[in-house]
């Protein structure tokens, strides 16, 4: 168990480390989440006006939810690009080599993605404050928004690294990015889903990132949510990825990293 | 016997390299065509209910919202314009070319015209699409002649501004490094809402003062007015100083790539 730690701590450290270090990393996950938040709570505002769009919170802490756990999810997928980089480099062949449990690699990432997601959300949340975000929910529904977030957050990772392990190179980005996004503005993004019209409401009604973005909106400003449909799709989301990444890192075993 | 080719035959030489080499290349011609597309269904089924905010232009939000898939589409042409200068000095092309008896003009003016036409060529598909999801132009034929004329400077512009980085920087990373910030400015204009409807004061003030703005008022009025002269007078305008702006800045790097 010690060694397992070890090496999750290793990883998470060197990762956070080029996190943090290299402008060329860390600007960009902090730079668009706050683009896409000012870009559509402050561009978008008046959409807040038209009938039947109901929230108490207002209409930037409508858009906070959502670029809340879209900057989670692209958190998760910019890890798997890191994870993507460590094969093209070689390092992931050495690190598989030395570690006995090779999952404990996978958990270092994942907490790479949570640590990176932390940042970022601390940031987003000040700015939100400082342009006057409005925040009717209680500290337990901030939580439980905080942790739709988190695991939106490890599903991309999970998502993302299943398709790292599996292709083992960088040129495999858009095959991590595109679905994430996809699947992100197919959801209600600017109007609630009952506002949506066309093809895109099908597609969010059944989108099963739909409920988490609804619950994080309900939390935000105190209303009542599914609960049950939120975290339930979020922890099913979170046992199908996590099998997918695992048997991913077996096929990057079998292939000698 | 003079073997040199004439300057339209170099002009017409390097144009086909431009075209050939972005047409064989999927990645830059899929995201020009696709992602526009992608965001414009998104937006017009999201976006749906602003119509239903009082003083707003337009019954249907994908006419009002057409102009901001072709800007999207003039930002990609200065991504392939900028990438594909920036290749050839990475790979010593430029160098090359200067022991031949190629006219610098011939090397700018025949890339941009293969940039051109591969953005013309994505205008027709966001057209052809929009009409396929009803989309209406209220000036009719002779608006839809004007707005490739609009749309091809406004692609000129950004692809002039594009060869200027890619030739300054000779590097492609530098090229798309860029390409983040014209996202930016589309959408800190009157991209999504008319400006009048902008509530946040700072957003409308930036949005104001931000030129993407005007270009994207220049297209959409041909879209969802009739003949709005004041709103293209602006955006042609707009169009030919940064067009102006960029060739000047991409004249002047060419000469020290291509030294003889």
């Amino acid at each position: 168990m010690r060694r397992f730690a070890d090496v999750t701590g290793a990883v998470w450290w060197r990762s956070i480390h080029n996190f943090l270090t290299n402008p060329a990393f860390f600007l960009p996950s902090i730079i668009f989440p706050l683009f896409f938040f000012t870009a559509f709570a402050g561009g978008l505002s008046s959409v807040g006006d038209v009938p039947g769009f109901d929230f108490p919170a207002g209409y930037t802490a409508f858009q906070f939810c959502f670029v809340l756990l879209q900057a989670s999810a692209f958190g998760g997928v910019f890890t798997g690009f890191g994870i993507a980089s460590d094969f093209e480099s070689g390092f992931a062949r050495r690190m598989m080599l030395a570690a006995p449990n090779r999952l404990a690699i996978l958990a270092g990432y994942l907490l790479v993605a949570l640590t990176r997601a932390a940042i970022v959300i601390t940031v987003l949340t000040v700015v939100a404050l400082i342009a006057g975000m409005e925040v009717t929910g209680g500290p337990l529904d901030l939580f439980g928004m905080l942790l739709l977030a988190a695991i939106l957050s490890l599903t991309a990772t999970l998502f993302a690294a299943g398709v790292a392990f599996r292709t083992r190179t960088i040129q495999a980005g858009p095959a991590m990015q595109m679905p994430v996004f996809l699947v992100l503005f197919l959801a209600p993004v600017y109007v609630p889903v009952e506002l949506l019209s066309g093809w895109v409401e099908a597609v969010a009604q059944v989108n099963p990132v739909t409920p988490l973005i609804e619950a994080a909106r309900g939390l935000i400003s105190g209303d009542a949510i599914d609960g049950l449909l939120a975290y339930g799709i979020g922890a099913g989301l979170l046992v199908v990825f996590a099998a997918w990444a695992v048997s991913g890192l077996r096929r990057a075993e079998a292939a000698g990293g | 016997m003079n073997t040199v080719p004439s300057l339209p035959a170099q002009v017409a030489q390097i144009a086909r390299r431009s075209l050939l080499r972005t047409l064989r290349q999927p990645a830059q011609i899929v995201p020009p065509v696709i992602f526009p597309l992608f965001l414009l269904a998104i937006n017009a089924s999201g976006l749906d209910a602003a119509t239903m905010i009082p003083g707003f232009p337009s019954d249907s939000y994908v006419d009002f919202a057409m102009a901001f898939a072709f800007m999207q589409g003039a930002i990609f042409s200065m991504m392939n314009s900028g990438t594909d200068l920036a290749r050839d000095v990475e790979s010593g092309f430029l160098k090359r070319l200067a022991m031949t008896p190629m006219r610098r003009t011939a090397l700018l003016v025949g890339q941009l015209a293969g940039v051109l036409a591969v953005t013309l060529l994505s205008g027709v598909v966001y057209l052809v699409v929009g009409l396929i999801a009803g989309v209406t132009v209220e000036t009719g034929v002779a608006g839809v002649v004007v707005l490739f004329v609009l749309f091809g400077l406004i692609g000129l512009a950004f692809a002039s501004l594009g060869a200027f980085v890619g030739l300054r920087s000779g590097s492609a990373e530098a090229v798309q490094g860029f390409f983040p910030l014209f996202f930016v400015a589309l959408f800190l204009s009157s991209a999504s809402l008319p400006r009048e409807l902008i509530e946040q004061d700072w957003f409308r003030t930036v949005a104001t003062y931000n030129p993407v703005s005007y270009l994207v008022e220049g297209i959409r009025s041909l879209f969802i007015f009739d003949w709005d002269g004041q709103a293209l007078a602006v955006a042609f305008a707009i169009a030919a100083a940064v067009t102006c702006v960029g060739l000047a800045g991409a004249v002047r790097a060419l000469r020290t790539q291509v030294v003889r």
